[in-house]
């Protein structure tokens, strides 16, 4: 038997309820097109979101966090060897905060084919003057081009030109919440404080805009040079080595490596935004379970139909079967009927998909948190069309099997005496 | 030449269970020749009917035994019995059962598709000849469900032989038909048995049909009376 001539019946009989058929693949196109738009936007909303921060974000962060001491002077004596001991409240002596040797680390993660760049940052606590009052705030002092290229800098900026850091000695870009408290313009001159207490004029080049509050009130930017002098550290100090890695994934495994390697501490995303992939895989669920619940909606439409289809198509099964075609040939060609409704509708879902996804690319989103973002986010991810197709295919299969069950079942003889 | 038995029956006994007992056909055996034309006649409720679907395969609930072409039915699957109606036996039915999804040609060539032996052309082809021999050739693209009566069951018969069955079999094939139309019908078997050699059992109710056909198989209370 030939696939070909079974499906030939199965576009025969499927084209005798053309209407019916018609309404069941309609019902899987709407499916597949809500399915496809809404996992679409709902990742494009989640990419943003998190994107808010794990693209500003370092992979790994090396650092030299301020611990006390893992050997004690107590551990040293030979005569407590023996002994546990338990000492309560120790204080770290004062250690440096800057990484030794930071030139000859970051060459050496350069090279390291897992990388995809290295930028060295140093942070300063400073005041803000605004008159007479000062106003708490830290200034991140940055390699500019290599944050922009890594962290995508440039995209949170509200205003001012990035570059402007590196070109115009004594500038700063000022948080956008900082900006408003101390009421600075662009080209303004603003002082500051260091924790030190020297005082320093930066000229105001632009303003950055995080879209979270706490941060944008005390945050500023400055070249690393800038924030070097502010901090009257020498030419190499670095607080900071910021690294960004090839494959987001494997930065815990990677962080505990270089803990050990440059003696370091090391902190991947993963643990330091736990709670953003918790958020986003919380929605990405909700939204996979709408769509599916969509998709087997239509299957019962499926079910329906093709019931509808085989209890007036009794007499047809009978004369195919007493003509010599098998059972199995004959739940072949209801599975087909099935498997076709399907894919039409599945292809013409995703294409509706698609439309609709552009169409709600087009709505406009006014977030003020995200300046470079004008309307509503979409991901056009290739995954979201595969997934509704494939399982378009295998529910459609499902909801065919039963009906093709009960069609294969039917006794010729039962049908023929029954007339 | 010796004749060479296409069917045998055994003993065959079937009973419906549903809601007492009744037998309806008891200790039916006979054999069929190469070539007969053979009626099976009985009142209404004898059995004929009956013993035309466990004959077909297509009923296997039964007890005794089915030979067809020396080959038994007992133990085969419901593929395999599936098989031995494709290549083994047309069907006539009452009701011609045309597929009305198809044109008059393809309802022919349905049949072959599924024994696969032939190339479509070929098929298509023989479907035509056989259209053609029953004087329809002229209908073939026609859909079935435009055709007439005896159209129809001309298109039914010409289906029942595409596969070269060795044995045709016939439940009414005049019953609903004008008695020009049965002449012709009945013409056509004859030929079929004369010509081709085939193998026809019909069942009917039609005596005057039946005492045209070679040989006649009466049937009583599920009992053979006369053959």
């Amino acid at each position: 038997m030939k696939q070909k001539h079974l499906i030939e019946i199965a576009g025969a009989l499927l084209l005798a309820r053309w209407k019916q058929t018609l309404i069941a693949a309609i019902g899987v196109t709407f499916s597949i097109a809500l399915f496809v738009t809404l996992l679409g936007f709902m990742e494009g909303l989640n990419n943003l979101l998190d994107g808010m921060v794990l693209n500003r974000t370092p992979h790994i962060r090396l650092y030299n966090d301020t611990q006390p001491s893992q050997n004690q002077p107590i551990d040293l004596s030979d005569e407590y060897k023996d002994h546990h001991n338990f000492i309560s409240s120790i204080k770290p002596t004062n250690t440096r905060k800057e990484i030794y040797n930071a030139q000859k680390i970051i060459q050496k993660l350069n090279n390291d084919n897992r990388v995809v760049g290295v930028s060295a940052k140093l942070s300063a606590q400073v005041f803000y003057n605004y008159g007479n009052t000062d106003i708490n705030g830290i200034i991140n002092g940055l390699e500019v081009n290599k944050e922009s290229k890594l962290f995508a800098f440039e995209e949170y900026l509200a205003k001012g030109n990035y570059q402007d850091l590196e070109n115009i000695p004594n500038s700063i870009i000022l948080g956008q919440g900082v900006a408003e408290l101390i009421n600075a313009q662009i080209d303004d001159l603003i002082n500051i404080t260091t924790s030190e207490g020297q005082q320093f004029s930066l000229k105001v080049v632009g303003f950055y805009q995080t879209g979270m509050a706490q941060i944008d009130k005390v945050q500023s930017y400055a070249s690393l040079k800038t924030t070097r002098r502010i901090k009257g550290v020498s030419n190499n100090y670095v607080g900071d080595i910021q690294i960004k890695l090839k494959n987001l994934d494997k930065a815990p495994l990677t962080a505990i490596e270089y803990e050990k390697f440059f003696n370091l501490n090391a902190e991947d995303l993963q643990t330091a935004n736990a709670q953003f992939e918790t958020g986003s895989s919380v929605r990405s669920i909700i939204s996979y379970a709408v769509g599916i619940a969509l998709l087997i909606v239509s299957g019962f439409g499926i079910y329906n139909i093709l019931n509808m289809l085989i209890y007036e198509k009794m007499d047809t099964i009978a004369i195919l079967k007493a003509t010599g075609y098998n059972s199995s040939d004959v739940k072949k060609i209801f599975i087909s009927i099935s498997l076709s409704i399907g894919l039409s509708g599945a292809l013409f879902g995703v294409l509706l998909g698609y439309l609709l996804s552009n169409i709600v690319d087009t709505i406009p989103f006014d977030a003020p948190s995200v300046p470079n973002v004008t309307t509503y986010p979409i991901d056009y991810g290739v995954q979201y069309y595969s997934i509704a197709i494939i399982f378009a295919i295998i529910m459609t299969f499902l909801a065919g099997w039963l009906p093709a069950q009960k069609a294969s079942k039917v006794d010729p003889v039962v049908i023929i005496r029954g007339k | 030449m010796a004749k060479k038995k296409v069917l045998e029956a055994r003993a065959i006994n079937k009973s419906f269970f549903d809601p007492v007992r009744v037998d309806v056909l008891k200790d039916i055996s006979f054999d069929l020749n190469y070539g007969e034309y053979t009626s099976v006649i009985g009142r209404s409720g004898c059995g004929k009917s009956t013993l035309l679907y466990i004959l077909s395969t297509m009923d296997t609930d039964f007890s005794g035994e089915l030979l067809i072409d020396g080959i038994t039915t007992k133990n085969k699957s419901e593929q395999e019995l599936a098989a031995i109606r494709n290549e083994k036996i047309g069907f006539v039915f009452q009701f011609h059962y045309l597929l009305n999804e198809f044109s008059a040609i393809k309802n022919v060539m349905l049949p072959g598709y599924r024994l696969n032996k032939k190339s479509e052309e070929e098929l298509e082809h023989k479907a035509y000849e056989a259209l053609k021999a029953l004087g329809i050739e002229k209908l073939a693209k026609k859909m079935a469900n435009k055709l007439s009566g005896g159209e129809k069951q001309r298109v039914a018969i010409a289906r029942a032989l595409i596969n070269d069955p060795h044995i045709i079999m016939c439940d009414e094939p005049t019953g609903n038909l004008d008695s020009k139309n049965a002449d012709r019908v009945f013409n056509i078997f004859k030929e079929l048995t004369e010509v081709y050699n085939k193998t026809l059992l019909v069942v009917t109710h039609d005596l005057e049909f039946a005492n045209k056909t070679g040989r006649i198989i009466e049937l009583e209370d599920g009992r053979i009376i006369r053959m």
